[in-house]
């Protein structure tokens, strides 16, 4: 059980921040996954995390012991990588056991320890294969493997899925879902730049941007309350329609953000309307795109057995409780005591 | 320098002061060996070169300042003679020589090497087998090629003179390296054919990193292949080749072997590595040897500052 | 195939063949010419006439050119093996550690693998002479230091500077120390290229003469090359080039079967040591 602290966290490369003061606790035994853009610092958090950079100041907390002095091995860390990185020259049984015989644990506990996890993997059979020699998902199992045996307090993982194609990812994405409800004791961290895998695996999320936290919070605070237009924006998918000019200024704020799925075609209630440009048809979902005279199109989420032609004049209706409003700093505009009136 | 830096600066973590300190002591026992074998005897030989240190006395040498450079005297009658390494006409006739065999060889060694890489870029039967052939020369000890080559010149029984008057280019026998007129191309000839393969091979890597596309594309284009390869190839192996040539001229401003073995004592090959060493070794002139050995070096630094000023070369390749 | 790209094709193949004859006749005249004794020796021929082995037979029986080539072996081994051990470390902290004047560093030490010999001939031979190792191997073995060990640092710097950062980390991790990074992950990775840089620097040393012809007095400390170029008799006119030519073929012959072996290796160790612009 480890609860991580980041205490004003502060990292410069050069003249450039990377990381601008971030306060941040990850709980014992939870999951939390950084999200964010590319170039936003999720993967620079990580690696200060696991010791790879130095902490230009602040103060990294394991259990309320301070980690910014020690390095990777002493902190009780395990970490995932992008490309794998598995020793190439090493069987998939010595790739696992070599931090184990670093630490100089006696050979039949590495050897249990070993076969323990490579059976929790089911790479059991794999054992005496080199790295090459296996498929991609094989490898993604390899280093995770490598990680579980050194039994680590914190567990880290750096877009372990961006190197697998569409449909192995989903499965892995599983995998770590069941591992880390194996492994209740193991804190994880995960970054990844994709909100799905963020939304599907976290615990809770962290959205970063710009070396700084957006916000923090259960995947389900994040979509129905985000606290910025940036969060809003990044968190589900498709993404969330934004509306400025007269039609948010009627709502009292400067964008109005509506889901796709808080919309509902209404010929007699819809207040707003346009024309169908665009259909995309997911099976399950059924996307319209209406040409409101803005813009954006606006997107409307139906269900996958109905459907509008292009080229249809559409009222729509968007679900009152489901509005984000925001002022023009992109932040979320409380109207508790206003919504009445409208 | 940078053990000091990591101890006056705290925020380094201790993962990088563990790699810093590893750097430290894996840099120090080469940094120690590479003093002593060069940084050191350098500094001795430039310091030598200001003495009239001799080769049976090493320690009794004593400070003569540039008396082995230049230094004159002016007679009563109004004469005045100068004297060493300066006003040796034997000195200038070695750095004429090797100016010359530098030039010479580099050039054509360029020229030729990127002609043969020109052709084992092309696809064809026994490619590997051509590339093969041609590192022969280059892996042949230098001494030994010498050896071969002196034997083929042969005034007598040599089978280039035997070539030559079967068809006809010549109607005598050619004492090629002792002749003072083709001493000189004996050398270059030797020179040419023993280092053309390592030009070729550096020119064909940097040949194979163009990609075959580009070709397709000026062919399809209905580009000549003549303006295909000064407006494609030539700019794209230019870095590749820029850094051969120093490699070479450095390595041919420095010559010693091939003369010793090829010509040896002739006045027309005689390069500055062979007549600082004479004169270090041989004649026991070894403060005034010190002194010519010392401008080879000056002259070979300061081609290479120009070139690297002028080119504005990375050669550490950090940058790529 | 028209007769325009027939007479293409032949004159690209004259051009083949005539690359192949100039490079590899010396060494095949050389052969012809250490087969051949006595009157033979002075007749040209261009195909092989005789069979006489008795020149390679008295090279061999000639104690002196054994003992020169154990000596050649011995040095030239001891010297690569001694730059390599000093290479990998440093070529580590080169490629993979961040530091103040790095690239001076390594400037430093290819101006060094550039020094011309002769600069530091007087005071190698002072430094030689006040160890004590005037006349033995290890006079060689220190001073070809001066162009191996840069020459192996340069080159195993640029092939360890391509391992994947990832690989270092993920060793990090497990708790290797630098030194456990070099001997366990990277060495077994870069084998190859430890055996390309280590043949072509034993390549340089075998065919050194400058400072071997200095610093060796008598016959039996000789190394190969200087054995070869003073292999002569009293005048010009009693070179004994049978012996040369049989003594130089010994001497060729493995270096051209390791080169045609490692062929490819040796193209791409050059090129790291050469371009990488």
């Amino acid at each position: 059980m480890a609860k991580i602290e980041l205490k004003n966290l502060i990292k410069t490369f050069g003249s450039t921040d990377v990381i601008r003061g971030v306060d941040l606790t990850i709980n014992a035994g939870e999951l939390m996954v950084f999200v964010g853009p590319s170039g936003c610092g999720k993967s620079t958090l990580l690696r200060l995390i696991c010791g790879l950079e130095d902490i230009t100041s602040g103060e990294l907390l394991f259990d309320g012991v301070s980690m910014n002095d020690k390095v990777p091995s002493e902190r009780g860390i395990a970490m995932v990588f992008q490309s794998y990185a598995l020793y190439p020259h090493m069987s998939v049984y010595k790739n696992m056991a070599f931090g184990l015989k670093l630490a100089n644990v006696s050979p039949q506990e590495m050897k249990n320890r070993v076969l323990e996890a490579a059976k929790m993997l089911q790479i059991d059979h794999l054992l005496e294969r080199l790295p090459k020699q296996l498929s991609g998902g094989q490898r993604q199992r390899v280093a995770i493997g490598r990680a579980i045996v050194r039994d680590p307090r914190v567990f880290l993982f750096d877009e372990p899925l961006s190197n697998l194609d569409a449909s192995l990812r989903v499965d892995t994405r599983l995998e770590i879902a069941k591992l880390h409800h194996k492994m209740k004791d193991t804190t994880m961290v995960y970054v990844t730049h994709d909100q799905v895998e963020a939304m599907t695996l976290a615990d809770r999320i962290c959205v970063l941007r710009d070396g700084n936290i957006e916000q923090v919070g259960t995947p389900e605070e994040l979509y129905s309350h985000p606290k910025s237009l940036f969060v809003a924006g990044f968190i589900g998918s498709p993404k969330m329609n934004f509306l400025t000019g007269d039609i948010a200024e009627k709502h009292h704020c400067h964008t109005l953000g509506i889901r796709p799925e808080h919309l509902v075609i209404d010929h007699l209630d819809g207040i707003w309307s346009g024309e169908v440009v665009h259909t995309e048809n997911l099976g399950a979902d059924f996307f319209v795109f209406l040409d409101l005279g803005i813009k954006e199109p606006l997107v409307v989420r139906l269900d996958g057995q109905q459907r509008i032609p292009l080229g249809t004049q559409v009222n729509v209706r968007p679900l009152e409780e489901h509005l984000h409003r925001f002022d023009n700093n992109g932040l979320p505009i409380t109207l508790t005591s206003n919504r009445e009136k409208i | 320098m940078f053990k000091k830096h990591i101890l006056t600066t705290p925020e380094v973590s201790s993962l990088q002061r563990q790699k810093l300190r590893a750097a430290f002591w894996f840099l120090a026992p080469m940094l120690l060996v590479l003093f002593c074998v060069a940084a050191w005897p350098l500094l001795r030989s430039i310091y030598f070169s200001f003495t009239n240190t001799s080769l049976t006395n090493l320690y009794g040498g004593e400070w003569v300042g540039f008396k082995n450079y230049l230094t004159w005297k002016t007679f009563s009658s109004g004469r005045t003679i100068y004297s060493g390494t300066l006003a040796d006409p034997a000195w200038w006739n070695a750095v004429w020589n090797t100016v010359r065999f530098a030039v010479v060889s580099v050039s054509l060694e360029t020229i030729i090497g990127l002609m043969v890489a020109l052709v084992l870029n092309a696809e064809f039967k026994g490619r590997g087998l051509v590339r093969a052939a041609i590192l022969i020369p280059w892996a042949i000890p230098t001494i030994v090629s010498a050896k071969m080559w002196a034997w083929m010149f042969n005034d007598q029984f040599g089978i280039i003179n035997d070539m030559l008057l079967s068809v006809g280019l010549i109607d005598h026998k050619i004492a090629w390296t002792a002749n003072i007129d083709t001493a000189m191309l004996s050398v270059l000839i030797v020179d040419i054919w023993k280092t053309t393969p390592f030009m070729a091979l550096l020119c064909l890597a940097g040949l194979q990193m163009i990609p075959r596309d580009m070709y397709e594309s000026a062919k399809i284009d209905g580009v000549h292949p003549i303006k295909v390869f000064f407006q494609v190839t030539l700019p794209l192996v230019k870095p590749a080749l820029m850094v051969a040539v120093i490699f070479r001229t450095l390595d041919a401003l420095r010559m010693f072997d091939l003369v010793y073995v090829l010509t040896p004592n002739s006045k027309a090959t005689k390069t500055m590595s062979i007549i600082s060493r004479e004169n270090l070794i041989e004649f026991d002139k070894f403060a005034y040897g010190s002194a010519q050995s010392t401008l080879l070096f000056a002259i070979i630094a300061l081609f290479v500052a120009l070139y690297i000023w002028l080119g504005k070369l990375d050669l550490s390749g950090e940058k790529s | 195939m028209t007769n325009k790209a027939l007479f293409k094709k032949a004159a690209f193949y004259s051009v083949v063949v005539i690359i192949v004859l100039i490079s590899v006749f010396p060494f095949y005249y050389a052969i012809l010419t250490s087969l051949k004794t006595g009157s033979d020796l002075f007749k040209v021929n261009y195909f092989p006439s005789s069979f006489n082995f008795s020149n390679y037979i008295d090279v061999l029986n000639n104690g002196q050119f054994i003992r020169n080539t154990l000596n050649s072996v011995f040095i030239a081994s001891t010297t690569v093996i001694f730059a390599l051990f000093l290479a990998v470390t440093a070529s580590y902290a080169l490629a993979r550690v961040r530091f103040k004047g790095r690239r001076l560093l390594l400037m430093a030490i290819l101006a060094i693998s550039m020094f011309p010999q002769i600069a530091v001939l007087a005071g190698l031979f002072e430094l030689i002479r006040f160890i004590g190792i005037y006349n033995t191997p290890w006079a060689m073995i220190l001073s070809y230091t001066i162009f191996t060990l840069p020459f192996t640092v340069w080159v195993l710097t640029t092939f360890m500077r391509d391992l994947p950062v990832e690989i270092e980390e993920a060793a990090i991790v497990d708790g290797a120390t630098p030194w456990v990074i070099i001997t366990q992950i990277f060495m077994p990775l870069l084998w190859p290229a430890l055996v390309t840089t280590g043949l072509l620097a034993f390549i340089g040393a075998w065919n050194e003469f400058l400072f071997a012809l200095t610093f060796t007095a008598s016959e039996t400390m000789r190394t190969v090359p200087v054995a070869i170029a003073m292999l002569s008799g009293s005048s010009q006119y009693e070179t004994p080039w049978g012996l040369i030519m049989a003594a130089s073929v010994l001497v060729t012959i493995p270096l051209v079967i390791l080169v045609l072996i490692f062929q490819r290796k040796i193209v791409s160790g050059l090129t790291a040591g050469g371009v990488k612009g």
